[in-house]
């Protein structure tokens, strides 16, 4: 099962990746001077229309080819954070949207600077409020850890491809099991995180749910 | 030297002139309510004060000191002049006692456990000791408000602007405000913008009345309800008087 | 490398690309629409069914969305050879991304359905309309148009998550550039083309459905925004 253990660990450090580049592209986007707006919006373009295999071969064999040589695992999670952060930039600019204005009037009136109110005010608001989002593309980044497998990186889907190698005959009942897997996992993450957004709810501020 | 002191001070949004040439000064502790048609400037007055909106143009002088300069460090003034929003914006995830104390540990930069205690002595002043930790979304307009209040009360400012204050809240719900404010009276500069005519005539010194982005008339409560000396005046305490009853 | 060298390698490889993005579309229409057809019938299922029916809806929906679509096709090409049931790379990526696809849009339509309000349907029947006439001439017409911008993401990453047939040796875009990649070793020119393409194609797939949105907008049926920020596959 050392497969899973590649699997867990890609999808936490490329989650960790995403999200911090996201919320800080995502405060850009919204309160950011000029060019930086616009930077973020190309970025979230580009790496919304590439299709994420795409993207792992031009990290793995790109960055070979002029030069810099990095292990499977490491371009596994640049591609997986590059691609998760574009998404993730709407989840956090959503939620700074639905805050409104006069908070940080509000906060400015009491002689916060801008960044004072970003930190204490629409941050901690922020958070909350994109809780649902984040667990979404957190089971997400667990089902993409998968196409790692296209640059041979050793995670769950490529050690039951071992196994089915060596065994053709048990196939299916491999592949069945490493379904499992995957589905236990995510159905975890979705109840491990509706119920942090259960405990951390606060009454009047709620994001209407999707789905 | 009177405490504030504003001087021309003239203010666009695109190509509408809202502020053309305020000029009114306040001495420490007192109580001055500005009156007037909507969409007449008031609120934006309120709002180039503490340069939330700067002016185009005109000075703004507090103790001394000039706001409208550029170089000054404006978040440091903001502590000594209150913000009182018509639609409260409470920091929707904090409790009342965390939105109060927040400034006071970000800003002014006390320790937990006396922004807390200080907070709590806020709170109570404005009747709210029972709803310490209720958020928000818990509490009801007037509540809500008298939060506010308790926010802008908590940072020892020298002077509170009011915008519109009770305009957002349920009839029933305005009295407890007003209650608010009129014990503050004497304790601290106060700055309304309002249309409560009554609390107007009772609690302030001098009662500005705004149209068109000028002052057209100030002076104590008695003389302007009395005898006005401008037509326009007389019309529209005339027209508040139809709409709100006389008083 | 010299701009004229360049062009030749590009005209030397894109006939190659076209012949792979071929493959790319038809996988994605063919996907779309069964993947459409079949998630109709499972969000009805899953709503309007009975216990039974509904429970195997809400079963089929939750493992299709809760594993990842490499390991679908994967069990569908390898694991299903292995018992004797043996499909083509491409009938395997066509059979798996409808499947998949329709577990998503089942989802968004039983989120547009749920967001029609009940007194619809009670109206339906007062003027006689059975249940299932109900549903097909009031709720699901007002469904379908307020699931157009969950659609039209739906869309778009089926566009892009074809890619991944790749792996079952689908001749689409991404293999027909690892082919040539591997011959002569221009990874990041070939794949810098491949994105362009992709990008260029996800660009114009979300004009035009921008455009069928507005043609069939209806006045007062809003599209809740909701949902527009979450992604799917």
């Amino acid at each position: 099962m050392r497969g899973l253990a590649v699997t867990i660990e890609l999808t936490l450090l490329s989650m960790l990746c995403a999200s911090t580049l996201a919320i800080m592209m995502a405060f850009g986007r919204s309160y950011g001077k000029q060019p930086l707006p616009f930077i973020a919006l190309i970025y979230e373009k580009i790496f919304r229309g590439i299709p994420l295999i795409v993207i792992f071969i031009l990290v793995y064999f790109g960055l070979a080819q002029i030069g810099i040589l990095i292990d499977a695992f490491s371009a596994a999670i640049i591609g997986l954070a590059l691609h998760s952060t574009a998404y993730q930039i709407q989840i956090y600019r959503s939620a700074i949207n639905s805050i409104p204005e006069g908070q940080v009037i509000a906060a400015q009136s009491l002689g916060m600077s801008k960044l004072q109110a970003i930190r204490y005010i629409l941050l901690p608001q922020m958070l909350r409020l994109s809780i649902p989002g984040w667990s979404n593309e957190f089971t997400i980044i667990l089902k993409d850890t998968s196409i790692a497998i296209a640059i041979g990186v050793v995670e769950l889907m490529r050690q039951g491809r071992y196994v089915i190698v060596r065994e053709p005959s048990v196939a299916l009942y491999i592949l069945l099991v490493v379904a499992l897997i995957y589905f236990i996992f995510v159905f975890t993450i979705n109840r491990g995180l509706s119920y942090l957004e259960k405990r951390y709810h606060i009454s009047g501020l709620e994001i209407t749910k999707a789905r | 030297m009177p405490m504030l002191d504003v001087k021309n001070i003239h203010k666009s949004f695109e190509t509408t002139e809202v502020l053309k040439g305020i000029s009114f000064s306040m001495e420490k502790e007192e109580t001055k309510v500005i009156i007037g048609t909507s969409g007449t400037g008031k609120s934006t007055l309120l709002r180039c004060l503490n340069q939330l909106d700067p002016p185009d143009e005109g000075e703004v002088w507090l103790d001394g000191e000039e706001l409208t300069n550029p170089s000054i460090d404006i978040n440091r003034i903001r502590q000594k002049i209150g913000f009182v929003f018509q639609d409260f914006n409470l920091f929707n995830h904090l409790t009342a006692l965390r939105n109060v104390s927040i400034g006071l540990e970000k800003v002014k930069q006390l320790n937990k456990e006396k922004a807390r205690e200080r907070a709590m002595d806020e709170l109570k002043r404005v009747g709210l000791e029972k709803q310490i930790n209720q958020y928000p979304a818990q509490l009801s307009g007037g509540q809500k408000q008298r939060v506010g209040i308790a926010r802008a009360l908590a940072m020892d400012p020298d002077i509170i602007l009011f915008d519109e204050p009770t305009s957002a809240l349920d009839p029933e719900l305005i009295g407890d405000v007003l209650d608010v404010m009129k014990s503050l009276y004497g304790k601290v500069a106060m700055l309304i913008v309002t249309h409560e005519m009554g609390f107007a005539r009772n609690v302030a010194d001098e009662i500005i009345f705004m149209e068109g982005g000028v002052i057209v008339e100030k002076g104590p409560p008695k003389q302007m309800f009395q005898s006005p000396t401008k037509q326009r005046t007389k019309e529209f305490l005339g027209r508040i008087a139809t709409l709100y009853g006389a008083e | 490398m010299a701009t004229s060298m360049f062009f030749e390698f590009l005209l030397d490889s894109l006939p190659k690309l076209l012949d792979g993005l071929q493959v790319t579309f038809l996988l994605t229409i063919v996907a779309i629409l069964a993947g459409f057809l079949i998630g109709v019938t499972l969000a009805l299922g899953r709503i309007y069914g009975n216990k039974i029916i509904s429970g195997i809806c809400i079963g089929f929906i939750e493992v299709i969305r809760g594993t990842p679509l490499l390991v679908q096709l994967f069990i569908i090409y390898f694991g299903l050879a292995s018992i004797g049931l043996v499909f083509s790379p491409i009938q395997a990526a066509l059979f798996g991304l409808s499947l998949n696809s329709s577990a998503y849009q089942a989802e968004y339509l039983r989120g547009s359905i749920q967001a029609i309000p009940s007194g619809q349907m009670v109206a339906a029947r007062t003027l006689g309309m059975t249940k299932i006439q109900s549903i097909g001439t009031i709720v699901l017409p007002q469904a379908l148009r307020i699931s157009i911008p969950a659609w039209s993401n739906e869309l778009i990453y089926l566009f892009k998550y074809t890619s991944i047939a790749y792996l079952i040796q689908v001749r689409e875009l991404t293999a027909e550039g690892q082919i040539i990649a591997s011959r002569n070793f221009r990874y990041v020119e070939i794949y810098l083309i491949i994105a362009l393409i992709y990008l260029i194609f996800t660009f114009i797939i979300s004009e035009i459905v921008d455009r069928a949105e507005k043609r069939f907008h209806v006045p007062g049926l809003g599209v809740p925004k909701r949902a527009s920020w979450l992604r799917n596959t």
